[in-house]
């Protein structure tokens, strides 16, 4: 089995600025949904109420939820703790009082088991969420700055450095701006998500950036055109067979893995569309369009290739 | 003729199969369990057994099987329900003789556990339990440092008969932050006598003396160095204290971990009650030992709310007031251990201290013998308050006098402090033995997972995970055939050394784990099917098939090194800089791609070599 039984020979060069059209619309879109209708932040960042409360038998945590929910609390987590009767309720954040989410939530409750006490209302602060975001930013900033430093070692050249680095920004924007648009719940697992794609859409970038190398080191006088598309269609059924085998284990944990692994699995997927799309589109068009040519990565001859281990 | 060199056969089995040793104990699972065990420490026996079986049998919970590991008796169920049922019944009937706590007890065989494998230990988002996050105010610790040498100097200048006017605090560096210490002099004083006398409070301190008009002064500055010390000491301290107050909790494998430059991580599997871990954690608790002012009247002192020049105005237990010196002889940094014991007066704390403390105890009881001195108990928190609407941290102290003795004779380094209940010994005991803090701590992040969830999740993401890496198997081998199952196996070897590393290291797995995993899945998938392209690549330029192979491992090598490279550095710049979620994913992607290289690389060519290797011709290739 092969899906290009030979090799394929499509211009991407040279549709580059319907590609680059493409992209920046998609990120404008995002851009702007991001801008105004913001992120379905879950708890994890937003804070919130947390109710503690008691009941005088074992609770049941789905009577719980669905009291809540038709009581028009959107997505409550409800755990049981310590105890098989002691349940611990987290709620979005609100503009009552805890004493008023104590009343209402205790009218709930008594719904279910007249005996419920309500044994504590805190407000968690949003500054934690505040907190991580900036270390996560952090994070991120320092590791996008030391990618960028190693592809211009590794290849002689800042341009393809530019290249990866646009190309990594792009998907991760992607992925907030349709979370952003489907108002689908943005949480701490869908960060983790986010991670792994910029690192699927890194690892796509260099394969296609070495193949690059390669092609200009073995015919220097080729128009770089000609180069970047020979480089993208020489990799391009790698690239394909490689992000069908992920997308097959990350569309089993979409459909098999539960609620809990929803938002983390769909920004998977989109994130590693948008990778694929981006690694063949953005990374190799952004370097040529910064003038990159064979001589830039000239210097790399003089370096021996390695050798296996 | 293919070659590949013996000794790397040799590295690619002993490596597989350290590894499929290691990661074996993931295989069985676990049970919901609970861990008891005595409160006074002391290993759990037969007959303690016994009376919890029997305690299980009476309440008709049904028990799956139980041993003892490290003197606490694991008892496992077929379900949470039972588990949490099991707990509630402990609790009630037993609680004053034995702590429990919920855990998880893995389906391994004793063997296992006894020769150290185990499992490795899932994240709190999957397995429930609290997690807390703690900053450490490393400005509070070298305020507090400069506080008790503020009070040496005073003391070392009176007793040197030096007169000064007034020891203030300066801030020398950056944004304000004390960091050094004035003692202003009176006009003409002898400098470096002063120097001399301040040098015996602590030798490594410099000083510097100015003559202005307005006055005379010697400066103290910390070093830089110094400060640092400072704070690093402060933090390891705080871990040191936080580890040993969870220890009292009697979790089940707690994690405490120094995180970045100042904050510690505190992980509790199957503990959810928030507010209480917190209030006991969180506590900023200390003890010191003042002389008793009984000079003046306390009564007085009570009733017009001000305290005589040197004293200081407390309460005791039970409200009445008593005047305290304020110079303290002894504080809390000073104890190196504090053991309950029963003294011929009855319960008692035995208390060692270090030599500083040992010395001014030394000194103050040799001139006091037959004055009261008295134990205050300090405790700080910090709480939510609302000023105006806006919720203000705010730090709370409660000071108060636990006990009040006549010194009876001139104490050294080992003494002990009566007057308690027998309870009230054990308390105070082990909260001087769980340490105090160093500094300030605060709640910046905290988060409850319930265990039932937890539950829930595991199954279905492991189950979905299987069935995913199961259709790529069989993908795999559809597309590139003999290859493709060389991939299969290759990937398989790959799981079992990423899942045997993380049981090594004892590195919890959690949701964004799980996202670390399959990005490895896809990285070394990808290695094989830069292989195997390239491979395919060459046949179809018309290369032989052995030279086919040989340049598609050397030609595949440069990408398959740099894409790694590449990941491997965004993997450890976020293990690095990275918190909670973001340093969970990071370990398992730079220890896959670790794994992941030494698969594909040397594993791959080893089953390939082994497979075309030996023929001197090989006419077609099974790549699909």
């Amino acid at each position: 089995m092969e899906f290009f039984h030979r090799a394929t020979s499509f211009p991407f060069m040279s549709t580059r600025k319907v590609w680059y059209g493409l992209s920046i619309t998609l990120i404008l879109v995002s851009l702007v949904s991001l801008a105004t209708r913001g992120l379905n932040l879950g708890v994890d960042f937003t804070g919130g109420v947390t109710v503690q409360a008691s009941f005088p038998n074992a609770a049941n945590r789905d009577a719980v939820m669905t009291a809540l929910m038709r009581a028009g609390y959107a997505d409550p987590q409800v755990t049981i703790f310590g105890t098989s009767r002691e349940i611990a309720i987290r709620l979005p954040p609100t503009k009552q009082n805890t004493e008023a989410v104590r009343t209402r939530i205790e009218q709930i409750l008594r719904g279910i088991d007249a005996g419920a006490q309500i044994q504590q209302v805190e407000v968690v602060g949003p500054q934690v969420g505040g907190e991580l975001q900036r270390s996560a930013l952090q994070a991120l900033a320092a590791t996008l700055l030391l990618i960028f430093g190693y592809i211009a070692v590794r290849f002689h050249t800042w341009r393809l450095s530019l290249g990866a680095i646009l190309a990594v920004l792009h998907d991760p924007i992607l992925v907030l701006g349709t979370f952003s648009l489907t108002r689908t719940t943005f949480d701490l697992t869908v960060v983790a998500a986010m991670l792994a794609v910029i690192g699927y859409s890194l690892n796509d970038t260099v394969v296609v950036f070495d193949r690059i190398r390669e092609r200009f080191l073995a015919s220097r006088r080729l128009d770089p055109v000609v180069v970047l598309d020979q480089s993208i269609n020489q990799t391009l059924s790698r690239t394909i067979m490689t992000k069908v085998v992920t997308l097959i284990v990350v569309v089993a944990l979409y459909a098999l893995g539960g609620p809990v692994l929803k938002g983390f699995s769909e920004a998977l997927i989109i994130g590693i569309l948008a990778g694929t799309y981006s690694s063949i589109y953005i990374s190799s068009a952004v370097a040529l369009d910064c003038g990159l040519k064979a001589e830039h990565l000239l210097a790399a001859v003089r370096q021996p290739v390695d050798h296996l281990p | 003729m293919l070659e590949f060199p013996r000794w790397k056969y040799a590295l690619v089995v002993l490596v597989i199969l350290i590894g499929l040793l290691f990661s074996l104990p993931n295989l069985f699972g676990d049970d919901a369990a609970l861990q008891v065990e005595r409160r006074s420490h002391a290993p759990m026996d037969a007959f303690a057994r016994q009376s919890i079986e029997d305690l299980l049998r009476k309440q008709q919970i049904a028990l799956k099987r139980h041993y003892i590991d490290n003197g606490r008796l694991i008892l496992a169920f077929n379900d949470v329900a039972a588990q949490l049922k099991a707990r509630d019944a402990v609790d009630a009937t037993l609680a004053d003789v034995y702590r429990s706590a919920l855990t998880n007890a893995s389906r391994a065989p004793g063997w296992m556990r006894r020769i150290g494998l185990k499992a490795m230990p899932l994240g709190l988002d999957l397995r429930g339990g609290l997690y807390l996050l703690y900053q450490v105010d490393l400005n509070g610790a070298v305020t507090q440092l400069l506080d008790s040498y503020e009070q040496g100097f005073r003391r070392a200048l009176t007793e040197a008969k030096l007169p000064f006017t007034d020891i203030t605090t300066l801030s020398a560096g950056a944004a304000g932050i004390a960091d050094g210490l004035r003692v202003s002099l009176p006009a003409g004083a002898d400098t470096a006598a002063v120097e001399a006398a301040l040098k015996k409070v602590d030798s490594t301190l410099s000083f510097v003396a100015n003559r202005t008009d307005s006055g005379t002064t010697v400066d103290m500055l910390l070093t830089p160095a110094q400060i640092k010390a400072r704070e690093s000491y402060a933090l390891e301290q705080n871990r040191t204290t936080l580890m040993n107050r969870v220890n009292e909790l009697g979790v089940s494998e707690p994690i405490v971990q120094q995180q970045g430059l100042d904050r510690i991580n505190v992980q509790l599997p199957g503990v959810q009650n928030s507010a209480e871990v917190k209030d006991l954690l969180g506590k900023v608790a200390t003890l010191e030992f003042r002389l008793a002012d009984t000079q003046n009247s306390a009564f007085q002192a009570a009733q017009t709310g001000r305290a005589p020049l040197g004293s200081k105005l407390y309460k005791r237990e039970d409200g009445t007031p008593i005047l305290l010196k304020r110079e303290v002889v002894v504080t809390g940094d000073e104890l190196t251990s504090a053991t309950s014991t029963t003294s011929p007066e009855g319960p008692a704390v035995s208390i060692k201290l270090n030599g500083r403390g040992a010395d001014s105890m030394l000194r103050t009881t040799r001139l006091n013998v037959g004055k009261p001195l008295a134990v205050v108990y300090i405790e700080k928190s910090r709480r939510q308050v609302d000023v105006d609407g806006k919720k203000v941290d705010r730090e709370i102290t409660t000071e108060k006098v636990i006990s009040v003795a006549t010194i009876r004779g001139v104490f050294g380094p080992q003494f002990e402090v009566t007057g308690l209940s027998s309870g009230e010994a054990r308390d105070l005991a082990l909260l001087l033995r769980s340490g105090s803090l160093a500094a300030p701590i605060e709640v910046v992040e905290e988060r409850a997972i319930g265990p039932s969830l937890g539950q829930d999740n595991i199954d279905k993401g492991v189950r979905a995970l299987e069935i995913g890496m199961l259709a790529v198997f069989v993908f795999m081998a559809l597309y590139y055939h003999a290859f493709g199952l060389v991939a299969d196996a290759v990937l398989l070897a790959n799981v079992i050394l990423l899942t045997a590393l993380l049981s090594i290291l004892r590195a919890s797995l959690s949701l964004p784990g799980i996202a670390g995993i399959i990005l490895t899945v896809g990285i070394a998938v990808d290695a094989n099917v830069l292989i195997y392209e390239r491979i395919r690549e060459e046949l179809r330029n018309g290369v032989t098939p052995q030279a086919a192979i040989r340049a598609g491992f050397d030609k595949a090598f440069s990408a398959i090194a740099d894409s790694n490279v590449t990941a491997l550095i965004a993997g450890l710049a976020l293990w690095v800089i990275g918190t909670g979620a973001i340093r969970g994913f990071a370990i398992v992607l730079t220890l896959g791609i670790a794994t992941s290289m030494f698969t594909s690389l040397l594993g791959s060519r080893a089953l390939i070599t082994l497979m075309y290797g030996g023929r001197r011709k090989v006419a077609q290739l099974s790549i699909g």
